[in-house]
């Protein structure tokens, strides 16, 4: 069974950690700053879930530096699943104007592509195969 | 010339350029890997100008680099609507060299994700900056609810940019239309068959009517 360790342990394990970000922890960092953390995380070989996942513009922005950064027998991308926008957020162009372009409440799983063997999603459940490779 | 008529001629030349008419829509041709981009835009570019974009090919990822094709006229009801086409690479998250083995010697595998990863965040940056509307193809005989899709959706819509999905590869046994219909029931869906040439009557009076 998978083991979480200290995100400070700098011990090596064979296990798979599991970086849970909290809202709190994201909402004061810049795009860039949330695109390092979760692909540094990752990198590393953690499975990242972040509690309010990034706006459409930071999902851009992951995808773009994720292909920079992607490099024959290092690095081969990631994995994602997002549960579905809520029914309440309001999508409308002056809700837009008003509330900005902030990330909805959802909840977001990332991790090493090279490592999760499947990444399921239903309506209730995301399910994620992770290998310790 | 004075100071204010040099500035108010500046100012018109600005706003005459932003609001001209004559002026091409840049459209993205967007969607994951193998749902027929190339097709679709080599079959609108050589409808209307006799000319294709670029390769086609079953290997995933054979377009690398954004293309694009200037002054596409097309002309519907007697009106013309020109657009410039941009041909992208199939959006994903994850590029693994090996999966071209098979088809390649290693060295070219490598290349061509190379290649890959540069042209899908080169076509992430262009949807953030450089284009006017969005033509979404997905393949009918796949499942269309992916995280990709979802995303790339997600990223289309908080732009505003007008798109269209468009359901390609009608003439395979497995498409399913209304699978794609009900995932983004909020946008139109227009069927095809680019490589068959299925349907594209429609899809030129949808390009008018959403682009024009």
């Amino acid at each position: 069974m998978p083991k979480a360790t200290n995100a400070d342990d700098s011990e090596p394990s064979d296990g798979v950690q599991i970086d849970l970000i909290s809202g709190e922890r994201m909402d004061g960092m810049a795009t860039m700053e949330k695109i390092r953390m979760i692909l540094d995380g990752v990198h590393d070989g953690n499975i990242v879930i972040l509690e309010e996942g990034l706006t459409p513009d930071e999902e851009s922005r992951l995808i773009e530096v994720t292909m920079a950064e992607i490099s024959p027998d290092e690095f081969n991308g990631i994995e994602i699943e997002t549960y579905p926008k809520s029914d309440t957020h309001d999508s409308s162009l002056l809700g837009r104007i008003m509330g900005g372009d902030q990330a909805e409440t959802k909840l977001t799983v990332i991790g090493p592509a090279n490592q999760i063997e499947t990444l399921h999603k239903d309506e209730t459940l995301i399910s994620a195969l992770v290998s310790r490779n | 010339m004075g100071l204010f008529t040099e500035l108010k001629d500046s100012i018109s030349r600005v706003t005459d350029r932003l609001f001209s008419e004559q002026e091409p829509k840049r459209i993205g041709i967007y969607g994951p890997p193998n749902a027929g981009k190339t097709t679709l835009a080599n079959r609108i570019a050589r409808d209307w100008t006799g000319d294709a974009v670029g390769a086609e090919s079953r290997i995933p990822h054979e377009t690398r680099r954004a293309r694009r094709k200037e002054n596409v006229e097309i002309e519907r009801n007697g009106k013309t609507v020109t657009i410039d086409i941009v041909d992208t690479p199939g959006v994903t998250t994850k590029v693994d060299y090996e999966e071209f083995t098979d088809e390649m010697d290693e060295d070219d595998a490598i290349r061509r994700s190379r290649e890959a990863t540069e042209g899908v965040a080169e076509a992430m940056h262009w949807l953030r900056e450089d284009v006017d509307g969005v033509v979404y193809v997905l393949d009918s005989a796949e499942d269309p609810i992916t995280q990709v899709n979802t995303m790339l959706i997600g990223i289309i819509e908080s732009r505003d940019l007008p798109v269209l999905i468009f359901a390609n590869k009608i003439d395979l046994d497995e498409s399913s239309v209304k699978r794609i219909e009900d995932a983004f029931p909020q946008h139109t869906t227009v069927p095809l068959s680019a490589k068959e040439g299925d349907n594209m009557d429609e899809v030129y009076d949808k390009i008018a009517e959403y682009f024009g």
